[in-house]
């Protein structure tokens, strides 16, 4: 056999920056997520048709806060939309998890961090693709009215808040294999949607159930992302918010901590 | 029978000493061995011999219990993040809703220096398949893209683990050919497989493994006369080990009971003087299969 050439001499190999993050990666996740039947309708078609049949509730101009119920619904649906978005990103690593596919990309530099943090990236980037979904039929629906610097802080923090989701995605995806975590994350989200007020605001609920209420994942963010508009803003939510979302990720990152020993 | 690898410059494959345990399980046992760079070798055992793990392990995808594991005289892990190693699995490792192209442009965006998508494609014999989805392409045309996938980072070593399963008789061929062309190029090539045939067609060297040890090591031919004796087994109660063990071309004398049996190159000697020299009885003479050359390899391992 030949001796080692040029190029096969290992002092002229470089390792790549960021850990293998570029934009190529994020551009070919972003396009995969896009062509996506199902998660374009689940996720960007979905939540925009439930904000048409919502918004148009009766009582949509009564006023909340700064602005109306229309506005109210409106901020509650981009958050709807962006959390069922961010956790059908999230189910995916473990499905990819399950191809090989983790596998194979370690065979790679992509460094682990660099790998969760694109995730993230394209899990954001799909959330505020839902947010500006949602806003935009709310916008043609002519209904919800408030300054437009809420508007904008609402959606902003319903990006924020996809995060806690995105994390639920991750280990949702781990606990229940293959492509079967969609079909518990879908009907889950909607009924903690309920549960925590998005969809109906808690003050129409019976005492025991909204006393339950409280403690669920959704309360927390769907009052945060509310406070700029109705200026409201219970301590307990924020704690409600940041718990669920810490212990998501810690979630998260447990099942993926233990999912790497034997990949 | 063991090659002396001792080399110069660094080897691009050196495992010293490595055992890997899973639990009570010894998946490797004790295992040395250094690779020479441009090398093709084959890593021949039966299931379970512990090729996957050594593979993994060359990887850096799992860590040995003991010992040392370098590829091109560094860490598995530093060898992969320079793009020095890669690996061909057997399945897996893909995303149907991805187009060929896609794929290689992925997973190239990762190195720091790569060859052009088109070239490596073509070089796998799928530059015609590249705006196809992978999930429409058939097992041996992903077998295919997995190895220009491979082939992008230009790595010093590749890793083929049971490369061409499922693989018709013309798909291996084709496959082993790409191999063989590519390594001219100074590239060592390490590749598990359980097939001897494929071993001794494709590979300058054969590392017979069995139950994470090396049993054996050497050309082709070496390896094929392990499996070419035979098993002599006759009831023979008080046989003297001795006496049969120096008739020479007797590789191994087990005694289990009153029987005993014998594994040998020269079956007629054997049998002759069981026959002639020894009350023995019931005798059988059976040819040596692979699997039974590795059962064999492995006894005289053990009782050496």
């Amino acid at each position: 056999m030949s001796t080692t050439t040029g190029t096969l001499d290992p002092a002229t190999r470089r390792v790549p920056p960021l850990g293998g993050l570029n934009r190529t990666v994020l551009g070919i996740e972003l396009r995969r997520m896009l062509r996506n039947r199902r998660t374009v309708i689940f996720t960007l078609v979905l939540p925009a048709a439930l904000m048409l049949s919502f918004g148009g509730q009766s009582g949509w101009d009564d006023k909340v806060g700064v602005g109306n119920v229309g506005a109210y619904i409106l901020a509650s649906m981009a958050m709807y939309g962006a959390a069922l978005t961010a956790a059908a990103g999230g189910s995916m690593v473990a499905l990819e998890r399950s191809l090989g596919w983790s596998r194979q990309l370690r065979l790679t530099p992509l460094h682990p961090v660099a790998y969760i943090l694109m995730k993230a990236f394209v899990a954001l980037v799909m959330g505020a693709l839902a947010i500006v979904a949602v806003n935009l039929v709310g916008i043609l629906q002519g209904k919800a009215e408030m300054p437009t610097s809420t508007w904008i802080q609402c959606g902003a923090l319903a990006l924020v808040c996809t995060l806690t989701f995105a994390a639920l995605g991750v280990f949702i995806g781990y606990v229940v294999p293959g492509e079967n975590a969609m079909q518990i994350l879908g009907p889950g989200l909607a009924l903690l949607s309920f549960l925590g007020g998005l969809f109906i605001p808690l003050s129409q609920y019976a005492e025991g159930v909204r006393l339950v209420a409280y403690w669920t994942p959704m309360y927390g963010v769907a009052e945060v992302v509310r406070a700029p508009l109705t200026h409201e803003l219970p301590w307990y939510a924020v704690v409600n918010a940041v718990g669920w979302c810490t212990l998501f990720v810690a979630g998260a990152a447990w099942r993926m901590s233990k999912d790497t020993a034997r990949v | 029978m063991t090659t002396n690898t001792t080399n110069a410059t660094a080897p691009a494959v050196r495992l010293a000493g490595v055992t890997k345990e899973f639990g009570d399980v010894r998946a490797v046992w004790g295992i040395d061995l250094a690779l020479r760079p441009g090398e093709i070798v084959a890593f021949l055992g039966p299931n379970g011999a512990g090729k996957t793990t050594n593979i993994d392990m060359l990887l850096g995808l799992t860590k040995p219990t003991s010992g040392t594991v370098e590829v091109l005289g560094m860490e598995p892990r530093k060898a992969i993040a320079r793009g020095l190693v890669s690996a061909v699995m057997q399945t897996g490792g893909l995303l149907k809703d991805l187009t060929v192209r896609e794929t290689a442009a992925y997973m190239a965006s990762l190195f720091a220096d790569t060859r052009p998508v088109d070239e490596v494609l073509d070089r796998a014999g799928i530059a015609g398949l590249a705006d196809r989805k992978v999930g429409k392409c058939s097992g041996g045309e992903q077998q295919r893209l997995r190895f220009a996938m491979a082939l992008l980072s230009d790595p010093a070593l590749l890793l083929l683990d049971e490369p061409t399963t499922g693989m018709d008789v013309e798909g291996r061929r084709a496959f082993w050919s790409a191999i063989r062309d590519d390594a001219s190029s100074g590239r060592t090539v390490l590749f598990a497989t359980h097939y001897l045939e494929e071993a001794d067609q494709y590979a300058d060297r054969i590392v017979l493994i069995s139950q994470g040890q090396v049993v054996a090591d050497g050309t082709g031919p070496q390896i094929r006369a392990l499996a070419s004796g035979r098993t002599i087994r006759a009831w023979l109660p008080d046989a003297d080990v001795a006496a049969i063990t120096a008739l020479g071309g007797v590789d191994h004398v087990e005694v289990r009971g009153e029987s005993v049996t014998i594994h040998a190159k020269d079956s007629d000697t054997v049998a002759r003087y069981l026959l002639t020299a020894t009350p023995a009885r019931d005798l059988e003479i059976t040819a040596k299969g692979i699997e039974e050359a590795f059962l064999s390899l492995t006894g005289q391992g053990e009782s050496a």
